[in-house]
């Protein structure tokens, strides 16, 4: 039997009130890999995303996780996930440690095993000094890399980052990834991230789904799309093609721009 | 570098009912935890809660038994307004606890608690339980207070348990309320408005302050299905000794309990979206 894919979508669409933000998506994303989905604000990233991991409603038989269809075994799909939302979510009334806690009692990780495994989560991200401050006293790099700890406490067969480097300085950028990268490289974890930043989708992500307007424009690896453009193409100039050279408009609109200053401003 | 993580997990067999509940309890119990170690940093913050109510009960109290304006029978009215105020007290924590859950959504953490394998019930009973905590840190620093004005109250051990049950039941079903006016109007300023309104008609269309008798027959209705009077009357009955109606108070509030965790957790998706 050959393994199911880590994500499968099938003409999955979402609608709010009359706006499209998902028209008709077919995705195949190959159990451990790094899969980028690119594209400017208001693409349907993040939309896309919220319904992979069961916060929008999906029609069924539209997505299955490891052939688990969304729509019918929401618990089920819940459990394979570690998802990283775009805002920086740790609670910082709590210790990074009992952050990390939290997750692993929410996700059965036996009692017997869990102090050591929280241990290790904080370890792997970098924390395990910091571990017993308030994550209120944490810099973004830090709540960041303590929402990866929170994330992999579970051991998660797919892990989920939307805009995982957003307000981050390129040193705690950098630092992120390499996370994800010697994480991903130790457990074969599928990695499914948002970006649009494009120097960073064409060093970390094996393959990359350009989307615009709601649907997928260009799927392959960096090197290929590049390849197909012409010769000296950087993935800024796939995207520019493929968009209609409007990387730099905010088509996010208000509400986009919004959330990322909010982001900015809890960074400090 | 090798990750000695635990291996990551199969595709699991949908639960059968029995480790569904389970599972719940264990969420519930995880969800109270980390409010409790949240509470533990708020110190502060809870001692100052208790401002209010103690004014209440010093300056209101003290006023108005001197005035002698409100009939209670025997029973001195300091005596019958300490229980009321124990009840206001939780009831005007608990109507805000909304925005706590909007302050979440907006940072992230809602939806991330939302994608784990979690019932919404145990998300929002996590909730519900750090209202009733909170009411239990007033109350005791209002019944010592009430202790040092002479107020008459039992020692009996059963029924102060009787009644730091009562509290935490009404907290939470008012926890609750807020929780799915929050689900419902998704905003902010919108709750506070809301939570505003419906405040002082709970508090004042109840026998908080003063017998449902002397209202005028529209307020009586309102203060019957009035969960803040279930509550009172319970608190009353158990701390000074009043008749109550035990049975019906706790039935009333334990439905409506139940009935308010589930509207709560079905409106708690919305809030995600």
């Amino acid at each position: 039997m050959t393994e199911p894919a880590a994500v499968r979508c099938t003409g999955l669409r979402h609608s709010f009130g009359s706006t499209r933000a998902v028209d008709g998506v077919d995705l195949e994303i190959r159990p451990g890999e790094v899969f980028g989905l690119l594209g400017p604000n208001g693409a349907g990233k993040t939309t896309t995303l919220r319904m992979i991991t069961t916060l929008l409603p999906a029609a069924p038989d539209r997505i299955t996780v490891f052939g688990v269809d969304v729509a019918r075994r929401r618990m089920v799909v819940r459990r394979l996930i570690g998802y990283v939302p775009q805002q920086l979510s740790a609670d910082g009334a709590l210790t990074g440690r009992e952050n990390v806690a939290l997750f692993a009692r929410l996700f059965d990780v036996p009692r017997a095993g869990r102090r050591e495994q929280v241990q290790l989560a904080l370890d792997l991200v970098g924390l395990g000094g910091d571990a017993d401050r308030t994550a209120k006293t944490y810099s973004g790099g830090m709540i960041r890399r303590l929402e990866l700890a929170q994330a992999l406490v579970s051991s998660p067969r797919l892990l989920v980052l939307d805009e995982p480097t957003i307000g981050l300085d390129p040193v705690a950028r950098s630092s992120v990834w390499d996370r994800i990268g010697s994480i991903r490289a130790a457990t074969g974890m599928t990695v499914l991230v948002t970006t649009h930043y494009m120097d960073e989708a064409e060093q970390y992500c094996d393959r990359v789904a350009l989307m615009h307007a709601g649907r997928i424009r260009a799927l392959g690896t960096p090197a290929e799309l590049e390849a197909d453009l012409g010769p000296g193409s950087t993935l800024d100039d796939v995207f520019r093609s493929v968009t209609g050279d409007r990387l730099t408009s905010e088509e996010g609109g208000i509400r986009g721009v919004r959330a990322t200053r909010r982001t900015a401003r809890r960074l400090g | 570098m090798s990750v000695p993580l635990a291996v990551p997990p199969a595709v699991s067999a949908d639960p059968g009912p029995l480790r569904r509940l389970r599972v719940l309890a264990a969420r519930v119990g995880a969800m109270c935890l980390v409010e409790l170690q949240k509470l533990r940093r708020d110190q502060t913050e809870l001692l100052t809660r208790a401002i209010q109510p103690a004014l209440w009960l010093l300056i209101f109290g003290e006023t108005f038994t001197r005035l002698r304006a409100i009939p209670t029978g025997s029973t001195p009215y300091l005596d019958y307004l300490a229980p009321g105020i124990l009840a206001q007290s939780a009831l005007f924590i608990a109507i805000f606890y909304g925005i706590q859950i909007i302050w979440e959504r907006d940072a992230g953490v809602l939806a991330k608690l939302l994608v784990t394998p979690t019932p919404r019930a145990a998300l929002v009973a996590g909730k519900a339980f750090a209202a009733g905590v909170r009411a239990l840190v007033q109350a005791l620093m209002v019944l010592i207070l009430a202790a040092l004005l002479g107020v008459g109250l039992t020692a009996n051990p059963l029924k102060l348990l009787a009644m730091a049950v009562v509290l935490v039941l009404g907290s939470a079903f008012f926890c609750c309320l807020s929780i799915v006016i929050a689900g419902i109007v998704l905003s902010r300023e919108r709750l506070m408005g809301i939570g505003q309104a419906i405040t002082m008609p709970l508090f004042f269309g109840s026998n908080a302050l003063y017998p449902v008798d002397l209202m005028p027959p529209w307020l009586k209705v309102l203060s019957h299905v009035n969960p803040l009077s279930y509550q009172v009357d319970a608190l009353r009955g158990l701390l000074i000794g009043t008749p109550a109606h035990l049975g019906t108070d706790f039935a009333v509030l334990a439905v409506a309990t139940v009935a308010a965790v589930s509207v709560a957790s079905a409106l708690l998706g919305r809030l995600a979206r």
